[in-house]
């Protein structure tokens, strides 16, 4: 019994990690980009609905929504100002303007919101029924579990059968052949950061609900932890992204409850070196054959 | 007649490289026009700068009477013109049927029914394999696939960039025989190509570039006929 709450705890984590990992990963495989100011959006989602509810009183539910506009305005508004001018620049110089981005926005929300921790209200706190908490169980953890599947299935929905979604696809294989069709690459481009940034709004309230306090460096272990996840499940891949963030989270768990809670986040380390010596391109990273 | 395209005294620069050094040519309504010359001529420039991809220093583009060259890359297709580009370039990991589609991103969708019909039509091969992702495809019925996806935006001006290149004899024929149907079809074409052989023997004109600079012009048959050309470019 204590296994499986191991496991619940393992998946429920894994599934913020998918989400945030769903970010680095639409974001990279259009942009080409690693945005590490990411995992600070989500720290932001966490202070708005933290307002929202605290200061505000707004329903939980509206709390989520707002979270999710203001980030959404949020990525883009990055996107515009910080990565767009750097379009045809080195990766490496976009790379140094996503870790200042990242600076910017702890050291902002520092000024805000101050360094003292908030403790936050879980917004997906209700009764379970007796058999589901008695296998330790939240209801946040359900919660979130079925926020990332419901999440995972809606964009592989948009990515594969919508205009956008495809036109997205074709940015991120040729933006030059995209352009050619007529598809505006920069509004694109835009569009990730949006859908990238409303995610990460949500998995920042579902991981204020789960750990219940909210500081301005948040974001910054989560969001690597869920890059590492990307990375794990092959970087660009939508699919990849889920799997290498749940099992991420397990691997997490597993190694805090049976091995040592300290060496947990090097463990979880170690596994994706050995992956990717093992298999460079990630669990799922594609590998198309070209015929020329 | 007015021409569909004209272009006049371009310059485009790779950086400190003068790749296009004032070429002027034009293309009228219903011609195969070709562009021939060894690697390196300034013939994909030409093109991908038509295309908005690049740009000229000076000179102007002008298209249907509208000048071309401000014009973003992305908006190019609506107006008319579509570029079957260079190596092809469809979307290995998407569908041939999406890859069509998004010919057609510009277009109304209630009009893509239709488009993919006829180009299915056109190559029918495409329509057997629509669901297969368009990387198992072969180089051949990747070039197919890349003309057909430049079909479904409905062009006025279509142009190709080297659409026999890295294929096999018969693969070749093929295609140029496909160039000949859709010109019958009513199409114009703007055809780069370093088979220049076959190139001007579909051709109602062509120009000859070297090092940026168009150095002969003329109807194909004049251009096949003309010893330097035969010299320089067909083998003797």
């Amino acid at each position: 019994m204590v296994f499986f709450s191991y496991v619940i705890s393992g998946i429920s984590l894994g599934s913020v990690y998918a989400i945030i990992a769903l970010g680095y990963t639409m974001v990279y495989g259009i942009a080409k980009m690693l945005n590490f100011a990411h995992g600070d959006v989500i720290m932001v989602g966490g202070y708005i609905s933290f307002c929202a509810i605290s200061y505000l009183s707004l329903p939980p539910l509206v709390a989520v929504l707002l979270a999710m506009a203001v980030c959404t305005v949020l990525g883009v508004v990055i996107e515009g100002l910080a990565y767009r001018p750097l379009r045809q620049a080195g990766s490496l110089a976009v790379l140094i303007t996503a870790i200042g981005v990242s600076y910017f926005l702890q050291n902002a929300a520092q000024l805000i919101w101050g360094v003292t921790p908030k403790i936050y209200t879980s917004v997906a706190s209700f009764p379970l029924p007796e058999g589901l908490s008695s296998l330790g169980l939240t209801s946040e953890a359900l919660v979130t579990i079925v926020s990332c599947i419901v999440i995972m299935l809606a964009l592989t929905a948009f990515v594969n059968r919508t205009k956008m979604g495809k036109a997205m696809r074709a940015c991120s294989e040729d933006k030059g052949a995209a352009q050619l069709m007529g598809i505006n690459v920069n509004q694109a481009i835009s569009m990730t950061f949006a859908i990238g940034s409303a995610l990460a709004a949500i998995a920042g309230v579902l991981l204020c609900s789960s750990y219940t306090t909210l500081f301005p460096t948040t974001g910054s272990m989560p969001g690597i932890k869920a890059f590492t996840a990307a990375v794990f499940g092959g970087i660009g891949s939508i699919p990849g992204a889920f799997v290498g963030g749940l099992l991420l989270g397990i691997i997490e768990s597993m190694a805090k409850a049976y091995i040592s809670t300290d060496l947990a986040n090097a463990i979880v380390f170690a596994v994706l070196i050995v992956v990717l010596l093992v298999k460079p391109t990630g669990l799922l990273g594609r590998y198309v054959p070209e015929k020329v | 007649m007015e021409p569909i395209l004209s272009v006049e005294n371009i310059n485009v620069y790779y950086g400190s490289i003068h790749a296009i050094k004032g070429i002027s040519f034009d293309v009228r309504q219903g011609e195969i026009v070709t562009l021939i010359g060894a690697n390196g001529a300034g013939k994909s420039t030409t093109l991908n700068t038509i295309s908005g991809l690049l740009r000229s220093r000076t000179g102007s583009i002008t298209f249907q009477g509208e000048k071309l060259g401000h014009v973003p890359a992305h908006k190019i297709v609506s107006k008319g013109l579509a570029l079957v580009p260079e190596g092809r370039r469809v979307f290995l990991q998407m569908t041939v049927e999406e890859n069509l589609e998004m010919g057609a991103f510009t277009q109304n969708s209630s009009t893509i029914p239709e488009s993919l019909e006829q180009v299915y039509t056109q190559f029918p091969r495409l329509k057997e394999r629509r669901r297969q992702i368009a990387g198992t495809l072969s180089g051949g019925e990747q070039q197919m696939l890349a003309m057909g996806r430049a079909l479904m935006s409905r062009p006025k001006l279509m142009m190709l960039d080297e659409p026999s290149m890295g294929l096999a004899p018969i693969l070749v024929e093929q295609i140029f025989e496909i160039i000949r149907s859709l010109h019958a079809a009513g199409s114009t074409i703007l055809l780069v190509e370093q088979n220049a052989q076959a190139a001007l023997s579909v051709a109602s004109r062509g120009y000859v570039l070297e090092t940026g600079r168009i150095v002969t012009s003329g109807t194909g048959k004049e251009l096949l006929a003309s010893p330097d050309i035969k010299k320089a470019y067909l083998g003797g």
